[in-house]
């Protein structure tokens, strides 16, 4: 078999892990003509699929063939499809040579299970120590670790890596027990909460001052599918935010369950639920970054699911327009930062620049805010909405305009 | 009336030079006529000798953000930020108003640098020019950006690749590196770089890795806007991944599950007895077996 049909083999097989960050890790760069690569902080994203997903890593998978029988995987022991596997040489030198043309920001290796876990640990952390050690590769690598293996690989993983992930699969134990049959949440967490203790000790200084080398410096990630199961938004947000807090995840990854090649019977094949997978990243920014607390984001769902018409934030302030219109003029951060349109930034310029001068609804506007969308909920010199907060037909001003039903 | 050209290599340096001596001595913007090299002189201007460069004191933003601000495509870029230089020395605060019309179009100006800027670390395509067995192998780009931004983008790419030299190539300005040491020299026509067959294994990788079930083009347009997709090799590849995706969709949806290949119960009755061998069994190219 060609590098060239492993490629398009194993690239097909691993476009269901939705992360493609190469952002956060360490600052490092090749000046020294010593090795080749850099990593400056953001990430950067070298094309874009027409998915819309950004292509920023080479995000391969080291063999599609696999024990497991997970229902929503393209590559389950009881899939038809196509089986390839590529050896160590082919992968570094994949990596090497998408590099130096500026293809990508480094790699993403993920594996079907073969022999044994362990077995293929040691193969992917193989390929990582080629890529550190001998090609002085320092670029980004984002091993994606698997739950059972061996405590020394997971600790050398993450010496070489700049992130580990271990996949949560699915938002409840019980769905992951139906459509996984062979792993165990349980495992699933222990991996996790072991990373996090090797990330948190290698924190700690020696009695000499000494750092140890830092372990997965741009952190963890999990990833779970949505709408392959019956879990609520509510659960789904519930469970990611015990993961945040338990694991001190850097991001959780939301995948909306898409048809595969040669599907399983056990699940429906429907067409993914992107409009929810957005709300949801929504509403775990406003978790994360806009002081929200779960209960707030919640407590607006109908039947226990966000508003697929509007986003969680503007749902939210429709709820409580008691508080609103907000006086941009004098009101706290923390409630700039309520406002459907305002998001940090602008909050936090609008916070900068009220101290020189009386802010006016055109200053707005080049601050930066969403103002069709803040118009309803602010006060600023020379606008005010009137009843317009409290109109009842001020939902119908967002969201979009109801379909005629087709009869066929 | 002063009248001052700024070089296209090294603009940052030559307008802060310039800048920092007017603000010296005194001279309100109206009396300068910045200009880019090769356009004609202004009728009537007679052209006095600049003011040596002068000390100032200037916030450091205004300096990060002049810095970008050079490098944008508009012709009056330098006489914008001058005359903004020239309101800061009674008003310093206003560096810091979100709300000011003229601030407000530098920092847009910025923005629009910094995006470019941003745009092309990602999108240049190196190809291999030299051997590649040699101690340091070679590469070469062609680029074409909306904003002058191969030279401060430049030491991004030094820093990147270390161990190799490289050049891009543009219409405005060429940046060659050459053991670790960057040089700026004059644009160039379109050079034919030789063919790279990594190129080819890119634009499978590209195709692959797409999901049909998830098209969204708008979103891909609005990150790689099409200006930039003759440049890209992967480009090729996009109209016809599009075309096919809502019947490769379908076609996923209405396929009849299949029966798993033989070996899945045998691995799966290994896997319960603790004993997994390896998964590369030869049944993978038989075909798969319809459920009837």
């Amino acid at each position: 078999m060609t590098v060239k049909r492993k490629l398009e083999i194993l690239s097909d097989a691993a476009k269901y892990d939705a992360s493609c960050a190469s952002s956060g890790s360490s600052k490092r760069d090749s000046r020294d003509g010593k090795g080749l690569g850099s990593n400056e902080g953001s990430g950067i994203c070298h094309a874009y699929a027409p998915d819309g997903r950004c292509i920023s890593l080479l995000k391969i998978l080291m063999t599609n063939f696999c024990v497991y029988d997970c229902s929503y995987c393209v590559n389950r022991v009881s899939s038809n499809v196509p089986r390839a596997r590529f050896t160590v040489d082919e992968v570094v030198d994949l990596t090497i040579n998408f590099y130096r043309r500026n293809y990508i920001e480094g790699l993403f290796l993920s594996s079907g299970i073969i022999r044994s876990p362990d077995a293929t640990m040691a193969d992917m952390v193989r390929i990582a120590r080629r890529l550190r050690k001998e090609e002085s590769f320092r670029g980004y690598i984002h091993l994606k670790t698997i739950p059972d293996a061996a405590p020394e690989l997971i600790a050398e993983a993450g010496l070489l890596a700049d992130r580990l992930s271990i996949n949560v699969e699915l938002p409840t134990d019980a769905a992951v027990e139906a459509y996984a049959p062979e792993k165990s949440p349980e495992q699933i967490r222990g991996a996790m909460a072991d990373v996090r203790h090797r990330k948190d000790a290698a924190q700690d200084r020696s009695h000499r001052g000494r750092r140890p080398p830092r372990f997965a410096p741009a952190g963890q990630s999990t990833q779970m599918i949505i709408g392959a199961d019956g879990a609520t938004d509510k659960t789904i947000l519930g469970r990611s935010t015990r993961l945040y807090g338990d694991y001190k995840l850097k991001r959780v990854y939301y995948s909306a369950f898409s048809p595969i090649p040669d599907s399983s019977a056990k699940l429906p094949l429907i067409s993914p639920p992107l409009q929810r997978e957005h709300r949801l990243y929504q509403a775990d920014w406003l978790l994360r970054f806009y002081g929200f607390e779960l209960d707030e984001i919640t407590s607006t769902t109908r039947d226990g699911n966000l508003d697929l018409a509007v986003d969680p934030k503007l749902a939210w302030a429709l709820e409580h327009r008691a508080l609103f219109p907000v006086d941009v003029n004098k009101a706290p951060k923390e409630l700039l930062l309520r406002v459907p349109g305002f998001g940090v930034k602008t909050a936090k310029r609008i916070v900068s620049t009220r101290r020189h001068c009386y802010l006016r609804y055109d200053h707005l506007l080049r601050i930066g805010g969403a103002m069709k969308k803040a118009q309803p909920f602010i006060v600023a010199g020379g606008w005010s909405p009137g009843s317009l907060t409290d109109s009842a037909c001020l939902r119908a001003r967002f969201a979009p305009s109801p379909e005629q039903l087709t009869l066929f | 009336m002063y009248h001052v050209v700024i070089p296209k290599i090294g603009a940052a340096t030559a307008w802060r030079t310039a800048a920092r001596g007017f603000l010296a001595a005194q001279i309100p913007p109206h009396e300068i006529c910045w200009q880019e090299p090769g356009t004609a002189p202004e009728l009537f201007a007679h052209t006095q000798a600049l003011p040596p460069t002068g000390d100032i004191k200037v916030s450091r933003r205004f300096v990060a953000m002049a810095n970008s601000v050079v490098w944008h495509r508009d012709r009056d870029r330098f006489a914008h930020l001058y005359g903004f230089l020239w309101r800061l020395r009674d008003a310093p605060h206003l560096i810091g108003d979100h709300g000011d019309p003229h601030l407000a179009r530098l920092r847009r100006m910025e923005k629009n640098v910094h995006r470019c800027q941003h745009k092309m670390k990602a999108f240049v395509r190196f190809r291999e020019i030299g051997d590649p067995e040699a101690p340091r192998r070679s590469f070469a780009a062609w680029f074409e950006p909306t904003h002058h931004t191969v030279e401060p983008t430049a030491s991004f790419f030094a820093r990147r690749f270390g161990d190799m030299d490289w050049r891009i190539i543009t219409p405005d300005k060429t940046a060659i590196c050459v053991d670790g040491v960057v040089s700026f020299s004059a644009g160039q026509a379109r050079p034919d770089l030789p063919e790279d067959a990594h190129e080819d294994l890119w634009i499978a990788y590209f195709e692959n890795i797409f999901n049909p079930a998830r098209l969204k083009v708008s979103a891909m347009c609005s990150e790689m806007p099409k200006k930039y997709w003759k440049n890209l090799p992967e480009a090729v590849a996009i109209p016809n991944l599009v075309k096919t995706a809502p019947e490769r969709a379908e076609k996923m949806a209405r396929a009849a599950p299949t029966l798993p290949p033989l070996r899945a119960e045998r691995m799966k009755e290994r896997l319960a007895q603790g004993n997994a061998t390896d998964g590369a069994l030869p049944s993978q190219t038989s075909a798969p077996r319809q459920r009837k």
